[in-house]
């Protein structure tokens, strides 16, 4: 059983590793990997399910008549993108946040913005 | 012209009128106050043509607001007389505010007209409303529109009044009021004020009694206990606030709400039949007898006349509870009667204060020599309050006593009887230690004169007190003016 | 020709304004002019969208749908745009609150927002516009998600542009729940798609119904649950928000808190009555039984967190999550009067919440506070913006003659007609939470006078911009409007809900 569904184990064990890294780790540079581990886990998932057997890749051939979905792969094209743009804005915020804070621990950024919150008047300047 | 003077409703937008005029006039006191009483006599003029019209019974949809919701108007004795009664003593707490606010050179005058007018509105709303959704929507518009003039002197005095008024009379409105009218919708199909009742057997035993109390718990304006300190926390407002609106808007447009639900939603005999008002009766008992305890214990004199109120309220709550025509008959007398005495009562309070800056029981000794006006006229009161002949109040006692003999319910009688000495207890002395006390010391060596209270003060509690006197000459006409909604 | 296209148009419009809001500061000869036009831009899309959606909902009250193939693509195999009644009604919402913020923006922009980015950031604006039209108007469910991140990214740069250092944290907490909530719908897409093998949503609809013994749709489901009340803001799931609104720039924190989570309901809707009927989400998958106690911990909870709030616009968000939980609630008692009673309130809450954040803004913009403090004696100061934020204040109480009371009225019948008691209870209990927070502003508006020092610039504080008061004042208008006229808020929404339900 476990050897016919492998993909799904994997897709499983990639998504429960990237979620647990998510909710676990202070760090928020590893938090963004974790998402990303997640999603990837999901693509996996995707991909996974469009292969059919004996079938080749989506690319139209005179001689082939099997191919394998090409539809989930499209699919995850889009995610992969939007995958990478939530990256890349995560890190960008990341950056951000190191430069008003010094640190990227979010457990150190939680502690200064209480510091702030009972030191003065919380202004939105 | 003879089509648009049929639409009573308008006696909901002439306040409004007011209220336009007296932005207009804000910088020039004598103007903005001589509009707000031509309105005020406009409106008692308007709504005294529709005594006996054939309008008695028709109905005005305004619109729909949604399916089964509608905005709707109608005349009937009970709103009739309420309208003619709030209407009626605006012109009378207009003269008196004219002379208290001067007097006392209140802040902010303008503000306390508007939103005067405003409730006025609102109570007109209230006093035609044509089915529940109409009432709760005036009944919620008065609360707002008097929180303004509850709080008007701003201080924190007022804030906490301001809080403890809003929060229970919003509070029980929207957790019972609202709850009781949308059982009322899905049990009875109908939300219209129509004689006999809505409910046409469509509500059991326990149903109602459940209904019931969650309408009357919800009516917060009726003061019941436990939801009646929002009266005397109300009592941080300038006097003619706590004259009209606690005296005769704001109060009676609860237990006139109780009055209209309990004949008009439920009907007096489905009452009977179904035992429904039990529980209230109760609490209206208790609150009748402890509120006057109450009364006994305070030294500040409006707190008194507040806890006064609380208790004579429950009388009409009574009236209605004991379901019989003849005790409902009697309560709605007693929001007229009690209404010139209790305004008459505030009003010397007022006058009091405005003359010698005293609120103390305590401190009122021997003031009946410079103010024998205002003390007469107390007295006067407090007498129709206590239910002597000859003066009204005796009326309206003598029906809610009828009313509770014809049901054989001998406790609440002797409540009465209980209620009635305790009034007498707690109004009494005032008058006794006006007349008949010296002086405190403490003024012999100071040079104050005091005096009677403005002109303008005194002529409303004259009048007001005279009327106690003259309507109880011409209690047949009122008897037979509310006798169809009651004794069809 | 045009209206052919009028669908799609829908989304093009604002999606192409984009770029062209972005490019405009490479072009234009000084930076405050190229600012002035990237808002006259936006304004401008957000205003045909408007009218699209205008026309669109008028189309559909005659054809009870309309459908547009994108490419020329029949469905299932090609993407398919449609519009029915209840996508009409939520386009309507998200395009007018889009406009009336961008109406009322560009002050309050210039004063939050650093000059370089204005014109970025309206870009930005359009991408959350097309994103959140996008989701309404597909029909296909892998475009949902695709839309739905679109719409999450671009509000996750929104967010991050607020001038506290606390929106960068807020916006990263908010990036990595959306993430995980739209992954989450995604995995659900993916089940379902391996289960039919179409992505159409009519398709599904017609074929979920054979596959109700599957082990897989039963997780899909499941997915959908936990993803949509991430993006929704369902206690517990709602922890992104109060920070996200607060710190967001205030002119953002209009737009987010009437039509975000208003568009994330609207997929709740499609999904679990629109692909899996009304019956199999309540019959076979018990949802009532997991939103019905959700909403009621909901309602009390976060009103009760309001209530303690010291910053205000916290405590309005606090507020929205109370009032998410209203219309869940209302979809939580398993019956069309329910769920049509949720899908009123959305459109109340969208006008009201979003006129409160927009007095929000005007104070912002005045007095750059929001601290309960700062509104000591405002009353006088700012009598415009203080009276509306009064009268939205009573409609979020659902005081008669306002739009908020139509949806309490139709939420206690839905209640009390399930003789769902505690429902009832909740609803008006909630109400009187609303009271006391609201209150405590409106006191400290119109009771306290200034009790700090009355230096040169709390005295000179004056009435909001005009070009904020009137957006403001229109939001007012339509809230007290449809307190009375409900024949189109509520019968729309009626026939909505009757046309998705079996």
């Amino acid at each position: 059983m476990i050897a016919d569904f492998y993909n799904y184990w994997v897709a499983i064990i990639l998504m429960m590793i990237g979620f647990y890294i998510v909710i676990s780790d202070a760090n928020l540079i590893k938090k963004m990997i974790g998402i990303t581990i997640f999603q990837t886990s999901v693509f996996i998932l995707f991909i996974s399910m469009s292969k059919v057997e004996g079938g080749t890749a989506p690319i139209l051939i005179d001689e082939v008549t099997l191919y394998s979905n090409p539809l989930p792969h499209v699919l995850i094209l889009t995610a992969i993108v939007v995958g990478v743009a939530t990256t890349a804005l995560g890190l960008a915020i990341i950056a951000r946040i190191y430069r008003e804070y010094g640190t990227v621990d979010e457990n150190i950024i939680h502690a200064k913005d209480e510091e702030e919150y009972e030191d003065s008047d919380e202004d939105l300047s | 012209m003879q089509s648009l003077l049929q639409h009573f409703e308008l006696s909901v937008a002439i306040p409004l009128l007011a209220v336009l005029l007296i932005l207009l006039f804000r910088n020039q006191p004598s103007l903005r106050e001589a509009s707000s009483l031509s309105i005020a006599l406009v409106l008692f003029i308007f709504t005294t043509q529709f005594i006996g019209s054939e309008q008695l019974g028709v109905t005005h949809t305004l619109f729909s607001i949604t399916p089964g919701l509608s905005l709707a108007f109608h005349i009937e004795p009970l709103g009739l007389m309420f309208a003619l009664l709030a209407s009626g003593l605006w012109i009378v707490t207009t003269i008196y505010s004219i002379g208290y606010m001067r007097g006392n050179k209140e802040k902010n005058q303008t503000r306390f007209y508007l939103f005067f007018a405003l409730s006025i509105a609102a109570t007109m709303g209230i006093a035609f409303a044509a089915n529940l959704v109409t009432l709760f929507v005036f009944y919620e518009a008065l609360t707002l529109c008097t929180f303004p003039l509850v709080t008007h002197k701003q201080n924190a005095d007022a804030k906490t009044g301001g809080r403890i008024y809003l929060g229970i009379l919003l509070g029980t409105s929207i957790l019972f009021f609202l709850t009781a009218i949308v059982v009322t919708w899905l049990q009875a199909g109908s939300l219209d004020f129509i004689p006999g009742g809505i409910f046409d057997g469509k509500i059991g035993k326990t149903g109602a009694v459940i209904l019931f109390t969650l309408f009357m718990f919800g009516i917060g304006k009726a003061a019941l206990m436990p939801f009646h300190r929002w009266l005397p926390a109300a009592m941080v407002a300038p006097t003619p606030v706590s004259a009209l609106l606690h005296a005769v808007a704001v109060v009676k447009a609860g237990v006139f709400s109780v009055l209209k639900i309990s004949v008009y939603i439920f009907g007096i005999d489905v009452l009977a039949d179904q035992n429904a008002a039990q529980w209230i009766l109760w609490i209206a008992i208790a609150t009748m007898l402890v509120a006057s305890i109450i009364a006994l214990s305070k030294d500040n004199f409006k707190a008194r006349l507040a806890y006064s109120t609380v208790s004579q309220l429950s009388y009409i709550v009574i009236g209605a509870a004991l379901a019989n025509p003849i005790a409902a008959l009697g309560g709605a007398m007693h929001i007229v009667t009690h209404a010139f005495g209790k305004i008459t009562l505030f009003f010397c309070a007022g006058a009091v204060y405005t003359a010698t800056k005293r609120t103390q029981i305590s401190q009122l000794n021997g003031l009946g020599k410079q103010m024998p006006f205002t003390f007469s006229a107390y007295l006067i009161a407090a007498i129709s309050i206590i239910g002597l002949p000859p003066l009204v109040g005796s009326w309206s006692k003598w029906f809610l006593i009828d009313g509770s003999l014809n049901v054989d319910n001998y406790i609440v009688l002797l409540a009465f009887v209980l209620s009635t000495l305790l009034n007498c207890a707690y109004l009494l002395p005032i008058a006794l230690r006006a007349f008949f006390k010296a002086p405190d010391n403490e003024e012999a060596g100071q040079n104050i004169k005091i005096q009677e209270a403005p002109l303008a003060c005194v002529i409303p509690l004259c009048f007001t007190a005279l009327a106690t006197f003259l309507m109880f000459f011409y209690i047949q006409p009122i008897y037979d003016f509310l006798a169809p909604a009651f004794l069809p | 020709m045009l209206s052919q296209h009028l669908l799609v148009l829908q989304v093009v419009v604002p999606l192409l304004s984009a770029p062209l809001c972005a490019l405009l500061p490479l072009a234009s000869p000084g930076k405050y002019f190229s600012n002035k036009l990237a808002w006259l831009i936006a304004t401008v899309a957000s205003l045909i969208s408007f009218v699209i959606s205008i026309l669109l909902a008028i189309e559909v009250s005659k054809h009870g749908y309309i459908s547009y193939e994108l490419g020329g693509w029949t469905p299932p195999w090609g993407i398919e745009y449609r519009i029915d009644h209840l996508s009409a009604y939520v386009l309507l919402i998200v395009s007018g609150i889009a406009s009336i913020t961008m109406l009322a923006a560009q002050k309050s922009i210039e004063k939050e927002i650093a000059h370089e980015k204005i014109s970025l950031f309206y870009s930005a604006f359009l991408l959350c516009l097309t994103g959140l039209l996008g989701i309404v108007a597909t029909g296909d469910a892998f475009n949902i998600f695709v839309f739905l991140e679109i719409s999450s990214l671009s509000s996750y740069v929104l967010i991050a542009l607020g001038n506290n250092r606390k929106a960068l944290t807020a916006s990263y907490q908010y990036l990595i729940m959306g993430t995980i909530g739209a992954t989450f719908i995604l995995i659900g897409v993916g089940l379902l798609y391996m289960l039919t093998g179409t992505l159409n949503l009519v398709d599904l609809q017609q074929k979920i119904p054979e596959l109700l013994d599957s082990r897989a749709l039963h997780a899909a489901f499941a997915f959908f649950t936990v993803g949509i009340s991430l993006k929704l803001a369902l206690l517990p799931l709602h922890l992104w928000l109060p920070n996200a609104y607060a710190y967001a720039p205030s002119m953002i924190t209009v737009f987010l808190s009437a039509t975000a989570t208003k568009v994330s309901l609207y997929v709740l809707f499609r999904f679990f009555f629109g692909l899996f009927s009304n019956e199999v989400t309540f019959g076979e998958f018990h949802l009532d039984k997991i939103l019905l106690p959700l909403s009621i911990l909901a309602i009390l909870i976060a009103s009760a967190v309001a209530i303690f709030q010291d910053n205000i616009k916290r405590m309005f968000a606090y507020s929205s999550v109370a009032q998410i939980g209203y219309m869940t609630l209302g979809i939580g008692l398993a019956t069309k009067s329910g769920s049509v009673a949720g899908m009123l309130h959305l459109f109340n809450h969208a006008i009201i919440k979003g006129g409160i954040f927009l007095a929000m803004a005007c104070i912002v913009i005045r007095t750059n506070s929001v601290q309960l403090s700062n509104f000591a004696g405002l009353g006088k100061r700012m009598p415009w913006t203080m009276a509306a934020l009064l009268l939205l204040g009573l409609g979020l109480i659902g005081v008669p003659f306002t739009a908020g009371f139509i949806s309490k009225w139709y939420l206690l019948i839905a209640a009390l007609d399930q003789r769902s008691w505690l429902a009832a209870a909740v609803i008006v209990g909630g109400s009187l939470l609303a009271i006391i927070y609201v209150w405590k502003v409106i006191e400290y508006a119109y009771l306290k006078t200034s009790s700090k020092t009355i230096d040169s610039d709390t005295a000179s504080t004056k009435e909001a911009p005009l070009q904020m008061l009137i957006p403001l004042w229109l939001l007012v208008a339509a809230s007290i409007y449809f307190g009375f006229e409900t024949s189109f808020s509520f019968g729309f929404a009626n026939t909505a809900i009757n046309a998705l339900f079996k």
